[in-house]
């Protein structure tokens, strides 16, 4: 078919036009080979700009147009929707970038400029020359969301989506939902208390009817792709036929084996049975297979024996589901750094972490809302709290700023001096970091209302006496340095990526960080978007965060599902690789180098096989193809080498 | 707490700091330490710790150090300080709250003129319930007994040409109408100050 192709030239103000030459590149591409037309205008991109490419494509009757204007990222999608109006196939129509390309880095050659400018618009001519029309792939799209992690922002994810009317499955790693957030004793700075945030919410979840909750679970497996992602999810067993117990709790008492409470940090202990913290609003009695002395060989059956309703299964096998979602939200939330890490502090129960001082604070911890110390059960009267403990410090832990810990520490500060009249909390910080709403003022009422010493600098040495724990440290504002008996040492540990987010990541073919936080698309513009679509992060797996910033940012990570199932299917670029099933000798390599996943090898045919709806068009199988068989939809290798040819003949 | 420098050791002292800050009202516990204190200050060159180090220090308690300085005795309370502070700490009121405090504690002063300058300042408006200056001049010379015989002649020759100039009065002042008030007032601050 006879190629009659229309160039455009856009002066764009004086971006273009101030450096290139515009009328002469016109002048240079007007008799070029198969170019019927070349114009040119001050603003293409302009109502009048668009509707000359329209006219001129009815009128000149062309089958191929190229755009010399901006960046594609910029206007690509706006002449492209100007091609289907004017009835031509969007993928013939290429764009030059004179202006990225050529007008702005090259501001003081303009005659060199115009020359680039002119070879551009060349090379763009013969891409299009071999360009064939396409037409986007339609993608099923199952409306089904999956929520992996139940704490403060899976719980909210999944609230969102339920309520927008689509059906959410949440999986939930431990034997309760609510996350590290059930485990606080208040917010700051408005000093809420937890359970009356988290209830209802947990509540609404539980009995909404378009989630499903499964909890002790994992997500297995996950294959598909984006609207059809298919997910294996594996529950464990927890030994008690539920709809027989009836939390009568004889069993707890019977159980022989005491270890630490998970949920309290390892400051209260539990049985090997146990029942859930009231905390996350379920009552279930479960078994740990990890402590159970039955499930570990033993002849022991005391729960069994004593269980008045026979609930007891030590038979019962965990299950595996399958199912179809099409977006995946993850929130599994974060770790702490191991204190362990500073052999030091390790070894006294007096010096505890962050997350262990909520449990003492908490109403419902421990302790019953008393404040007393672990070691001896006195209440401490001195309590020093020593910041970025694992953060910013490279030398023990991470470079990064935790970003709670400054605020933590003074909402902790405030309900001990609020807790214990006459105790005095003394807070070692580098700097104090109270960037949001609230938050600087909440620092300060704690100094002036609460008393709270701050000192600046760091502790160079804690050691026990007596009952004491001697605190050594320095004050760098008046330079002196400063010894405290202290009876409570809180350190604030860095928050950092959960134990299992890499292999989780894995799973889900996402991409993780050097400290192992799961990576947003584009650190500006997809703050809450993965590399892979259709999945997105929300809360604390993505970067240390507080409370309303999670929320802001499952938030985010929920409407861009939402805009996703608010369609009726889903379209996938077609410009992608397939392979020529002819050359193709069935080697694997393309396979191998996919990020996506999309390349399988054919087992009747012995072909590489492109899963059109996951490539991604990146090009690395194509690289690779040792027999050139993989090609590119609208960019093969003829395409680049008259692309070549061009670039090169203008500078012979 | 124990706080440790060259020169001296001393345990913070919790109530100190309590007390100062609760007394003068200075809203100090707000000093971010930026300095600008010490920057405005037209005689921290005189002083042994500049203004914002007795922030600090008044907010660690280190209650020797503070009132043995010489900084609270110096200060001459011309609002350089308060007016540019951005978070508005009265330092001249924590100046004055420090002076009582040491008077009271029976604290020698680093700076003895100063002390006896104020005490030979009141004298007289306790006395009359106004100032007499030739009484609190004759006063303070006496008190400070650092001046010498040429000194004390040449202030003498002074004052009788301040005399006869009608600067300054020779006979004591009449006493204002609310003496006997202004009295009790030193009184029952003197009571409430023990």
């Amino acid at each position: 078919m006879e190629k009659r192709i229309g160039v455009f030239v856009c002066h764009c103000g004086l971006n273009i036009a101030g450096t290139v030459d515009v009328e002469q590149v016109v002048e240079a591409v007007k008799d070029y080979p198969d170019v019927v037309y070349a114009g040119n205008y001050i603003y293409m991109c302009s109502d009048p700009g668009q509707e000359l490419v329209r006219t001129t494509i009815r009128e000149q009757n062309l089958n191929g147009v190229v755009m010399s204007n901006c960046s594609p990222l910029m206007h690509e999608k706006t002449f492209r929707r100007v091609a289907t109006k004017a009835g031509l196939n969007p993928y013939l129509l290429e764009i030059a970038n004179i202006r990225e390309d050529v007008s702005w880095p090259h501001e003081n050659e303009k005659e060199l400029a115009t020359k680039k400018a002119i070879s551009i618009v060349k090379m763009a001519i013969e891409k299009l020359k071999r360009n064939v029309e396409l037409t986007p792939m339609v993608v099923p799209l199952h409306k089904r969301a999956l929520v992996v992690g139940g704490g403060i922002a899976g719980i909210t994810a999944a609230l969102e989506i339920a309520s927008a009317g689509y059906e959410v499955i949440v999986v939930e790693k431990l034997p309760y939902v609510g996350g590290h957030a059930a485990q606080l004793a208040g917010t700051f700075p408005t000093l809420d208390r937890v359970p009356c945030l988290m209830a209802p919410m947990i509540a609404k979840m539980i009995s909404h009817p378009k989630i499903k909750v499964y909890t002790n679970a994992e997500v297995d497996e996950v294959s598909g792709y984006v609207g059809n992602f298919i997910v294996k999810i594996k529950t464990s067993p927890s030994y008690i036929d539920e709809g027989k117990c009836n939390n009568c709790g004889l069993c707890l008492e019977k159980c022989p084996v005491t270890c630490p409470s998970e949920f309290d940090c390892g400051l209260a202990e539990r049985k090997a049975i146990y029942i859930t913290p009231p905390e996350t609003m379920s009552q279930k009695v479960l078994i740990d297979p990890g402590n159970c002395l039955h499930l570990n060989g033993d002849e022991c059956r005391a729960c069994e024996e004593i269980c008045p309703t026979k609930a007891i299964d030590f038979l019962q096998q965990g299950i595996t589901v399958e199912k179809t979602v099409g977006a995946i939200i993850v929130a599994t939330g974060y770790g702490l750094w191991d204190k362990k890490n500073i052999p030091e502090y390790e070894s006294d129960p007096d010096v505890i972490d962050g997350l262990q001082f909520e449990r003492i604070l908490s109403p419902s911890g421990p302790t019953g809302g008393d404040i007393r110390r672990p070691s001896d059960g006195k209440v401490p009267k001195q309590i020093v709290f020593i910041s970025c403990c694992g953060s910013r410090d490279p030398e023990h832990g991470f470079t990064y700023c935790s970003r709670v810990c400054c605020m933590y520490i003074a909402k902790q500060a405030v309900l001990y001096s609020r807790t214990v009249p006459g105790g005095q909390a003394y807070v070692f910080y580098m700097d104090i970091r109270s960037d949001s709403k609230g938050y600087e003022e909440f620092v300060k009422s704690a100094m002036e209302e609460e008393r709270v010493l701050y000192l600046r600098g760091r502790v160079s040495k804690l050691f026990r006496d007596g009952d004491k724990i001697k605190v050594w440290g320095s004050d760098t504002l008046s330079g002196k340095s400063v010894e405290i008996s202290a009876d409570l040492v809180i350190m604030a540990t860095a928050m950092t990526p959960r134990e299992g987010a890499i292999a989780l990541a894995r799973k889900l073919n996402v991409t993780v960080d050097a400290i192992g936080f799961l990576t947003e698309a584009h650190p500006k513009l997809q703050p809450v978007e993965t590399l892979t679509t259709g999945i997105y992060l929300a809360g604390t797996v993505q970067w240390p965060r507080d409370i309303p910033d999670s929320i802001a940012s499952t938030g985010g990570a929920v409407s861009k599902v939402l805009s996703m199932f608010s369609r009726k299917e889903l379209l996938h670029e077609p410009t992608i690789a397939w392979p020529d099933e002819e050359v193709c000798s069935g080697c694997g390599i393309c396979a191998s180098v996919c990020t996506y996943n999309a390349i399988e090898i054919d087992p009747i045919k012995r072909v590489a096989k492109v899963n059109e709806a996951v490539c991604e068009s990146c090009g690395a199988c194509i690289a690779s193809c040792p027999s050139g068989a993989m090609r590119h939809k609208n960019w093969n290798a003829r395409q680049f080498m008259d692309m070549i040819d061009i670039a090169t003949g203008a500078y012979v | 707490m124990q706080l440790v420098c060259d020169q001296f050791q001393e345990t913070g002292d919790p109530a100190f700091s309590k007390r100062v800050k609760e007394v003068s009202e200075s809203g100090l516990e707000r000093c971010y330490q930026c300095l600008t204190c010490t920057l405005s200050c037209p005689v921290a060159f005189a002083m042994d710790y500049p203004p914002h180090q007795i922030v600090r220090m008044v907010q660690l308690g280190l209650k020797e150090q503070v009132l043995r300085s010489s900084t609270i005795w110096i200060c001459a309370s011309c609002l350089s300080c308060v007016t540019r502070c951005p978070n508005e700490i009265d330092i001249p009121h924590l100046m004055d709250t420090l002076h009582q405090i040491a008077l009271h504690e029976g604290v020698a002063a680093k700076e003895p003129a100063v002390a006896m300058f104020h005490e030979a300042f009141l004298a007289p408006i306790k006395k009359y319930g106004r100032q007499y200056e030739a009484m609190m001049t004759i006063g303070y010379m006496l008190r400070a007994r650092q001046f010498s015989p040429k000194d004390l002649l040449n202030n003498a020759l002074l004052g009788f040409k301040m005399i006869t100039k009608r600067k300054l009065k020779l006979l004591p002042p009449h006493s204002i109408k609310g003496a006997k008030e202004i009295r009790g007032i030193f009184e029952k601050t003197e009571e409430r100050g023990k």
